[in-house]
């Protein structure tokens, strides 16, 4: 449980912090699209009889590369991007299942989540990859952000663009891939895109919303698993109807006018 | 006295039509230089390869007496404010957050506050950016071109879709960075008489360099100032 509640923080606060730049580049679907490729690859290591997210780790990984640079070279648009990487990670992972004549329990735990099952070296490395990432997000903070709001701008003030590009998606195809545990394959794009829409509706600066997104990440991670704890219910759903109801919660009280503009 | 551009036969030939064909001029330290010329004279396409965006040219541009191709050094030295600058309207950024971008060493953060104050926008640093009037945004992206304190700073036809006050307003802040803090700037635009009022020299583009020289030079000219009015109006009937 104590394991749980840890890594359950640090995956919240990793999900938001690389949410808000995927959501503010219109790329919101792309942590969805990664999830689905790394299907494939949990579907591969459990047939190689190898550790599943590792190979998760290696296939989101490079599709995550080469869907961004398929997309650069023939000029596809981002939303297709990522249809095409979604799909084939399921039909990847379904033909390997199929051929392998099926393995359902462990693959449930992997599309659902299961949190409450983190292990002591599992909350390792959730915790050491959270932090290097932050590390990273926090040295390169005016870079990321820069090539986040114009990119021709970027260029002229000499960032490397293309380089952030390519960074932001490596570290989106780690952070995935780390939060599989937490709530699953099919659920991990709520923990990108709800906590960082409900942020940016209260109208504040970059990072006031940065820590408005993490807080609400982290309230809906914490609050979701120990309800589900107690009442005996999926973790994964718990945490992702908590963070919609912040967000209609934060719906509601901007129409009644209580959010001010600025 | 310091060339801080050089451009020699440039020329970028897209897939249907040449933009630029062989244009050569120089800019000296100290000159506010306007870029005229109407829609589709090539003045964005001569921006985007001084600024690096095009690297698709033949010729030979450089900065501070550096070819462009060899160092992208110069642009630490030049402020850019372009047209409309593109950003999601609900990006949550305030206007310090959009200078503070521009800010290359985080240390340097008074800059940002002396550099609001300047432009007149200081009480709105914590608004965000999408809030703001075209005019106010205008000053944003002008207060983030300056805040490095850049020997040139370079405007692509920065008047567009902005009200009357704030385009006074805009001239007499442009005229002061030159003047006083001798800053060089490179401006293009479409409006002669602005051009004529503000700027010491002047670049007449037509896809070719039709005149280059001080302003007065070309507008005390009649036949100049007719001669260009025409040719780009046959362009300008040309393309329609």
């Amino acid at each position: 449980m104590q394991r749980a509640l840890i890594s359950g923080v640090a995956i919240a606060i990793l999900c938001s912090v690389i949410g808000l730049f995927l959501v503010l580049r219109r790329y919101a679907l792309f942590g969805d699209a990664i999830a689905h490729s790394s299907f494939g690859g949990i579907a591969l290591g459990l047939m190689a009889g190898v550790y599943p997210l590792w190979t998760a780790y290696g296939v989101s990984l490079v599709s995550a590369l080469v869907i961004t640079k398929v997309k650069e070279k023939y000029n596809i648009s981002g939303d297709a991007s990522v249809a095409v990487l979604l799909s084939s990670g399921i039909a990847i992972g379904l033909v390997i299942i199929g051929i392998s004549g099926g393995f359902t329990i462990d693959i449930f735990s992997f599309l659902f989540g299961s949190i409450l099952l983190v292990s002591v070296n599992d909350t390792i490395l959730i915790l050491s990859l959270t932090g290097v990432i932050l590390i990273v997000v926090l040295l390169l903070y005016r870079q990321l952000l820069y090539s986040t709001f114009n990119e021709e701008q970027a260029k002229v003030s000499g960032i490397p663009v293309e380089k952030i590009n390519y960074l932001i998606v490596f570290m989106a195809g780690v952070t995935v891939v780390t939060s599989i545990q937490l709530v699953g394959v099919l659920l991990i794009s709520a923990l990108f895109v709800i906590p960082n829409v409900t942020a940016i509706m209260y109208g504040k600066g970059f990072k006031q919303t940065a820590i408005l997104s993490i807080s609400f990440s982290i309230f809906s991670v914490v609050a979701g698993i120990l309800v589900s704890y107690i009442f005996d219910i999926t973790p994964a759903g718990t945490i992702v109807l908590l963070s919609i109801s912040l967000l209609a919660g934060t719906m509601g009280i901007k129409s009644a006018g209580l959010l001010s503009k600025n | 006295m310091l060339n801080i551009v050089e451009i020699e036969h440039l020329t970028v030939q897209y897939p249907d039509v040449k933009a630029l064909d062989d244009v050569s001029f120089t800019v000296n330290k100290g000159d506010f230089l306007g870029i005229i010329g109407p829609n589709g004279a090539g003045k964005s396409t001569l921006f985007a390869s001084m600024l690096g965006l095009n690297t698709k040219y033949k010729g030979k541009i450089k900065f501070f007496g550096q070819d462009i191709r060899k160092s992208k050094d110069y642009l630490k030295e030049i402020g850019y404010v372009p047209q409309k600058p593109i950003f999601e309207k609900n990006f949550p950024a305030t206007v310090n957050d959009v200078v503070q971008m521009g800010l290359r060493q985080e240390s340097d953060a008074n800059k940002i506050d002396e550099i609001l104050q300047q432009l007149w926008i200081h009480e709105l640093s914590k608004r965000r950016i999408g809030e703001l009037s075209g005019g106010q945004q205008q000053r944003v992206f002008i207060a983030k071109a300056l805040v490095n304190n850049p020997k040139l700073l370079i405007l692509d036809e920065p008047i567009t879709g902005i009200d009357q006050q704030s385009i006074e307003l805009f001239y007499s802040i442009l005229r002061e960075l030159n003047s006083k803090q001798k800053i060089t700037i490179i401006w293009s635009s479409h409006d002669l008489d602005a051009v004529n009022q503000h700027a010491n020299h002047v670049a007449c583009l037509n896809r070719k360099l039709f005149f280059h020289g001080e302003s007065d030079e070309f507008f005390e000219n009649d036949e100049l100032v007719k001669q260009y009015s025409e040719a780009s109006m046959q362009e300008h009937m040309h393309h329609h």
